[in-house]
């Protein structure tokens, strides 16, 4: 792979800054990401070991990793494709996310439901459906059970900057606002929507724009500064968990990949994934953490090696899972009592 | 307590018979629904009954706006917008009392119907549903290089849906001449627009979709017309759609059956001063775009025997015939 | 025992519910303040409060998605549709997040749907649907249609203790004409059982909701004429009772199957295609499909009238079926 030179992280002032024992989880969790998406996409996919399509959220990670950092256990998040950091965040094993993709019996949905298509309430993840923007709702009906019960959790709900089209989101949005309920809306806004860019999909530059259309705050984020994307999402945690309402949060990114593994974004301007290779998040992040004297090169090896090492045992052991059998097709279309 | 008046705004232009025909369409719209309404109460309207009282401002003035050309899709209060554009009484009369010749031979009921040679697409109860079929109209006309416009309404409430959205970020993004006024009476039913959202003006959403804003008072029939002129040049030059917050308020229930005891009595009173017809009359007078009072008794005397009339013939019209029954599910 | 309109049967059963079950609620337009439309809901606010009848924006979308997140982390909505034909504007919600939950990855959705349906009362062709069809196809998903006041109230506390998505349409037609006397305790009909309102030994008439009525008048004209007709009310649309099904076609051989939804697509089919599969040795005559044309609802009474179907109708058809 070729070294490109990382664009500092600029220095500025944030509310909320991780201290070395949180940077140092996000790095990790930001290149186990990195690593079993690219293990996914790269290898496993090409290599015929995958069943079904394909969605990864490279040049992301620091969106996912550093909003749900903040996440308490109790708290409920609703992701999208592109958000896997949300689920190693919260304890679910790569393992079983490489059984998903493979469609085995141990994954999370038991060969159910492909890809990013899962979720497990005992880890308080809903699982997303593949019309975006539907989780805009539903995240705000898990807040507003809490709210009901007196209990201070929040909803965390992550969509893309596509899914601002769709009238559920608008819907959703609408009653959070109205209900000032404990939920945060994070935007991926990562410039593309499958072949359509920003200015097909709506007349603003801005999804955060649409905050003021709801009452909330709406705010503009660096999405490749995991520690901006910290700050920004610890803010909008709090305002929701006192009590004050939804945010809106959108971080800026870009979409390094196709809209899934098949699609070779031809359409994409080669230029746009240069700039944006250079502004690439974990890189930045490395950059930063060696400067401040909290990492070394070797270390960063070393953590690589420990993630990779991590996939490697969560694709032997996926492979080794059987399928689902035949006769299960049928099973809990309805509650069967557990 | 000072009078409220309304006055022409400075960009308008009219001539005393355009003057004269806002009067006569409000008063006409006003009239009519009266006239709906002693036919209800002697159950001669068959299903429920809607009124714009109040609210005739919007409607005419923004309807008079229109060109030859143009659509007008309208919602269950913009009666006064139908009769700009050419329905007449009769019809109206004969679609609520479910006769074979109103304007859908008693198949669906209230303001549901329309005329596509006259530009006129009919509502669904599905509010805001139109605002996505009427992007699409307006598509077409940039398609084809048309000087048109499409124009529809929405109440407070069909903001909060998901066709709304859809149908005005569509709009915005492809840059269509698309006028959406949103008539913001205060109340969707029994909720007050303070639980629909959280906003207190719903035109701050036209920044949320790229699309110039404006709010106008509803109840001055000029500055809707004038409001409405300006929308239609600026979209019609390419400018994308324009969303016109016209505040006025509700004066009855959400339908006949709705006594809308929820509503405040000094809200109903303060909106009572503010009738958008006494204080346009006052306006003709006081500008002498009238020569007095009798040509106004005049006016409204004509509008009186017109609605005798269409209610005569409504009346007298047959119930459609069963045989009609499957016309015009497929072409 | 109280003398109750179904419509109160209704109130009454989602009442006690949230009395004893504070994981209950309620959300929609116009619940709280107004009582909603119908005035289902009449009261619920004084009593339970702002927090639990919830008055929403016109977001079917909305009320339906936050049912769904709501009762993914142990609440029990009960969500309704002001008329049963705003379901379309959550047809989405519904089918692909509610009914798909437990099956993909094992979570429950407990929420109900509920709304008025049907015609008869000048509604037109958006405020007089019957919507079960657009919903029959979609594993995961109950759907059921009370005809009587003591069904009414058994069955909205069954679908709201019920651990998967229940659509509960009550017919409109029904609200204030069907009285009946209740037991006061607590009772809870089960979803997936159909109810024999009339037992008969030549002829079933297989329906649900509003034309229970229509069938049993026609029953009654019918024995007058020594035609011994029995009346099968399903109850539950989805699932369908298959086994009392089954056994009404072949105790009489000759059946009718009645419904207030169009023809084309109508659940009618399915039930017709059970009896035919698995009762096809018993029938002495084909199955007849009573249901209004294909067309939208038509709102002129003249129309209406055409539409739907009428007692002389089931008579007639009956007439001829029973001389087959």
């Amino acid at each position: 792979m070729v070294e490109r030179q990382a664009v500092p992280v600029r220095k500025s002032r944030f509310a909320h800054v991780p201290d070395d024992g949180a940077k140092l989880k996000m790095l990790h969790f930001m290149k186990l990401v990195r690593e079993i998406e690219d293990r996914i996409e790269r290898k496993l996919y090409r290599q015929g070991r995958i069943v079904g399509g394909v969605y990864v959220g490279r040049g992301q990670e620091a969106i996912s990793v550093g909003t749900a950092i903040h996440m308490e256990k109790d708290d409920v998040v609703a992701p999208s494709h592109r958000d896997m950091g949300v689920f190693l965040m919260r304890g679910i094993t790569p393992r079983r996310i490489i059984a998903q993709y493979m469609g085995r019996r141990a994954g999370l949905t038991r060969g159910r439901d492909g890809n990013m298509h899962m979720g497990d309430m005992d880890y308080n993840v809903i699982a997303f459906v593949s019309h975006l923007g539907d989780n805009v709702p539903v995240a705000a009906g898990a807040a507003l059970a809490f709210t009901q019960r007196g209990e201070k959790r929040v909803a965390l709900c992550y969509n893309g900057e596509g899914a601002t089209s769709r009238g559920d989101w608008h819907e959703g949005l609408n009653l959070a606002s109205v209900h000032k309920l404990p939920v945060v809306y994070f935007i991926n806004n990562n410039a593309y929507a499958y072949s359509t860019p920003m200015e097909l999909q709506m007349a603003i530059p801005d999804v955060a724009i649409r905050a003021s259309s709801y009452g909330i705050p709406g705010e503009i984020v660096d999405g490749n500064d995991i520690v901006a994307v910290y700050d920004a999402a610890k803010r909008a945690i709090d305002r929701a968990r006192s009590g004050l309402g939804p945010s809106l949060v959108e971080f800026k990114t870009f979409r390094m990949t196709g809209h899934s593994a098949h699609d070779d974004a031809g359409y994409v301007p080669p230029a746009l994934f240069e700039e944006w290779q250079r502004k690439d998040p974990i890189l930045r992040f490395e950059k930063a953490l060696v400067d401040e004297g909290v990492l070394t090169p070797a270390r960063i090896e070393e953590m690589q090696k420990e993630c990779a090492a991590m996939i490697d045992d969560a694709v032997d052991w996926a492979e080794q899972q059987p399928f689902p059998a035949p006769e299960e097709v049928t099973r809990d279309v309805y509650y069967e009592g557990k | 307590m000072s009078e409220y008046t309304v006055s022409a705004p400075a960009s308008l232009t009219l001539d005393r018979t355009g003057y004269l025909e806002l009067y006569y369409f409000m008063v006409l719209n006003r009239k009519l629904e009266e006239r709906l309404g002693i036919l209800y109460r002697q159950n001669k309207v068959v299903g429920g009954l809607y009124s714009s009282l109040g609210q005739e401002a919007c409607s005419v003035g923004s309807a008079y706006a229109l060109e030859r050309g143009d659509f007008l899709a309208p919602m269950i209060r913009n009666l006064g917008a139908m009769l700009v554009r050419g329905v007449k009484p009769v019809d109206v009369m004969a679609q609520y009392c479910a006769r074979a010749i109103g304007p859908t031979g008693g198949k669906d009921l209230n303001l549901h119907f329309g005329w596509i040679d006259r530009g006129i697409i009919s509502p669904i109860s599905m509010l805001a549903a139109l605002v996505p079929v009427m992007a699409g109209i307006a598509l077409e006309m940039k398609m084809k290089g048309k000087q048109n416009m499409a124009i529809t309404y929405v109440g407070d409430g069909a903001t909060s849906t998901t066709d709304f959205h859809e149908g005005m970020n569509f709009a915005a993004v492809q840059k269509v001449p698309l006028v959406v006024v949103v008539e913001n009476n205060l109340w969707a039913y029994s909720t007050h627009v303070s639980r629909q959202a959280n906003v207190v003006d719903l035109v701050v959403r036209a920044e949320g979709y790229g699309c110039y804003g404006e709010i106008v008072d509803g109840n001055n029939v000029l500055a809707v017309l004038d409001a409405t002129r300006r929308a239609r040049a600026r979209c019609v030059a390419g400018g994308g759609p324009v969303m016109i917050e016209a505040k006025t308020f509700r004066r009855k229930g959400h339908a006949e059956h709705d006594d809308a005891g929820y509503v405040p009595q000094e809200q109903r009173a303060e909106w009572e001063k503010k009738d958008p017809i006494d204080a346009y009359r006052r306006l003709l007078l006081a500008r002498g775009l009238v020569t007095g009072e009798p040509e106004i008794t005049e006016i409204d005397a004509k509008i009186t025997a017109i609605l005798e009339d269409a209610a005569n013939v409504a009346l007298a019209a047959p119930f459609p015939d069963p045989s009609t029954l499957m016309e015009n599910v497929y072409g | 025992m109280p003398v109750t309109t179904y419509l109160d049967a209704i109130k009454d059963g989602i009442w006690e519910e949230m009395e004893k079950d504070d994981r209950v609620f309620v959300l929609g337009e116009d619940v709280g303040i107004y009582g909603g439309a119908f005035k289902v809901t009449k009261g619920m606010l004084d009593r339970f409060g702002p927090m639990r009848v919830i008055d929403t924006p016109i977001s079917e979308s909305a009320i339906v998605g936050a049912a769904i997140g709501a009762a993914l982390v142990g609440m029990r909505p009960v969500a309704e549709m002001q008329f049963i034909d705003f379901i379309s504007c959550c047809f989405d919600q519904i089918v692909n997040f509610a009914a798909k939950c437990r099956y993909r990855w094992g979570a429950g959705v407990p929420i109900v749907v509920r709304g008025p349906c049907g015609g008869g009362v000048h509604g037109g062709p958006f405020h007089s649907q019957n919507p079960e069809s657009y919903f029959f196809n979609v594993p995961g998903l109950k759907i059921v249609c009370p005809s009587t006041a003591y069904d009414a109230k058994g069955l909205i506390k069954a679908a709201i203790r019920d651990p998967d998505p229940v659509l509960y349409f009550e017919h409109k037609f029904l609200y204030r004409r069907i009285k009946e006397d209740l037991p006061t305790d607590d009772f809870v009909v089960p979803i997936g059982k159909a109810a024999l309102r009339r037992e008969g030994d030549d002829l079933s008439i297989i329906t649900y909701g509003a034309m229970v009525y229509k069938a049993l008048e026609a029953a009654e004209e019918l024995s007058k004429t020594g035609l011994d007709v029995e009346v099968l009310d399903l109850r539950s649309i989805l699932p369908l009772d298959e086994e009392a099904i089954l056994a009404t076609a072949k105790k009489t051989s000759k059946v009718i199957v009645l419904h207030e939804a169009t023809m084309t697509g109508g659940p009618g089919g399915e039930v017709v295609a059970r009896i035919a599969e698995k009762a096809f040795e018993y029938l002495d005559g084909p199955i007849v499909r009573i249901a209004p044309p294909d067309t939208p609802v038509p709102y002129s009474p003249t129309l209406e009238e055409a539409f739907l179907p009428q007692t002389r109708d089931i008579v007639a058809a009956a007439r001829k079926l029973a001389a087959y």
